[in-house]
C-alpha cells in the first residue's frame, strides 16, 4: 500500500520535471521515467499485458521517436523562446482550477471503497487475449487498418515535395 | 506473485482518480505554458497516459477485462497519433525553421 504511495508521488514528480525543464532533451528523458512509473502502476494493478505494453510501446517506440524527432531537428539546446510570466502564470492558474473542479467532484461522489482485486487474473495475457479475440475482434480489425493509415500518412507528410526541391 | 497483488489492497479507488486528475493537470498546464511544439505533444502523451492509468484502476476495480482491453486501443490508437503528429513537427520545422508555435499564429484566424 505505501508502495503505491511512492510510485504515485514519482509519477506527479517527474512529470512536473517534463513540463519546467528548458530543454527538450531532457523533458523527453523525464518522460520516460515517468511512463516507468506507470509501467511499475500497472504491475502492481496485476495487468501484466499492459505493464508489457506500455514498456515495449511507449518506452520502447514512441519515446524513440520523439527523441529521434528531437535530434534530427537539432533542438538539443535552449533556444525555447520563453512565454511571458503573465501568460505562464495563467497556465498553472488555469490547470490548478481544472485540478480543483475534478478533485471536488471526486469528493462530492464520496465513493472511498478500498480497491481489492476481485479477480486478479483479467489481466493475464491469456484471458485479454480471449476477450480481444472474441468480444472485440472488430475494432482490433479495424486498428489495422487505423494504423495503417497513419503509416501512409506519416510518410506522405514527411516526405520532401518532389517538384519544390 | 501474490506478494504484488497484496500490496495494492486496500488503496481506495480515489487515490487512483485523484493521482490520475493531477497528471492530467499536469499535462493541460504543460499544454499552455509551453511554446516548443514538441514538448506540448509530450504533455498531450501524459494527458493521455493519466486516462490509460484511471482506465485499469477502474478495470481492476470492477473485475472486468473489457476496460484493459479499451487501454491496448488507446495504446495502439496513441502510436498512430504519435507517428502523424512528428510528421507534422517536421513538416512544420521544414517549413518555418522553428517548432515555435507562435510561428504558426495565423492559424487563429
Amino acid at each position: 500500500m505505501n508502495l503505491f504511495y511512492l510510485i504515485a508521488f514519482l509519477s506527479v514528480f517527474f512529470s512536473l520535471l517534463v513540463i519546467f525543464s528548458k530543454n527538450p532533451v531532457y523533458s523527453v528523458l523525464y518522460l520516460i521515467i515517468t511512463f516507468f512509473t506507470f509501467t511499475i502502476h500497472y504491475v502492481l494493478l496485476n495487468a501484466q499485458f499492459l505493464a508489457i505494453v506500455n514498456f515495449i510501446v511507449y518506452m520502447g517506440a514512441i519515446m524513440v521517436l520523439f527523441l529521434f524527432v528531437l535530434m534530427l531537428l537539432n533542438l538539443n539546446k535552449d533556444s525555447e523562446p520563453l512565454k511571458s510570466n503573465i501568460v505562464k502564470i495563467a497556465g498553472v492558474v488555469a490547470g490548478m482550477c481544472l485540478l480543483v473542479t475534478l478533485a471536488g467532484s471526486v469528493k462530492a461522489l464520496n465513493v472511498s471503497d478500498p480497491l481489492v482485486l476481485k479477480n486478479p487474473d483479467i489481466g493475464l495475457v491469456q484471458n485479454l487475449g480471449k476477450v480481444l479475440f472474441k468480444d472485440f475482434l472488430l475494432p482490433f480489425e479495424v486498428s489495422s487498418i487505423l494504423l495503417l493509415a497513419a503509416m501512409v500518412g506519416a510518410v506522405l507528410l514527411a516526405k520532401k515535395d518532389p517538384k519544390k526541391v | 506473485m501474490e506478494t504484488v497483488t497484496q500490496t495494492i489492497q486496500g488503496v481506495p479507488l480515489n487515490h487512483y482518480i485523484i493521482l490520475s486528475a493531477v497528471i492530467f493537470s499536469i499535462g493541460v498546464m504543460g499544454v499552455l505554458i509551453r511554446r516548443n511544439a514538441i514538448v506540448i505533444f509530450m504533455s498531450v502523451e501524459l494527458m493521455l497516459n493519466a486516462v490509460n492509468l484511471l482506465l485499469t484502476a477502474f478495470s481492476a476495480y470492477r473485475g472486468d477485462p473489457a476496460g484493459q482491453v479499451f487501454v491496448f486501443f488507446i495504446m495502439a490508437l496513441a502510436a498512430a497519433e504519435v507517428a502523424v503528429g512528428l510528421a507534422i513537427i517536421v513538416m512544420i520545422y521544414r517549413n518555418t525553421n522553428s517548432t515555435d508555435i507562435n510561428v504558426l499564429n495565423r492559424l487563429k484566424w
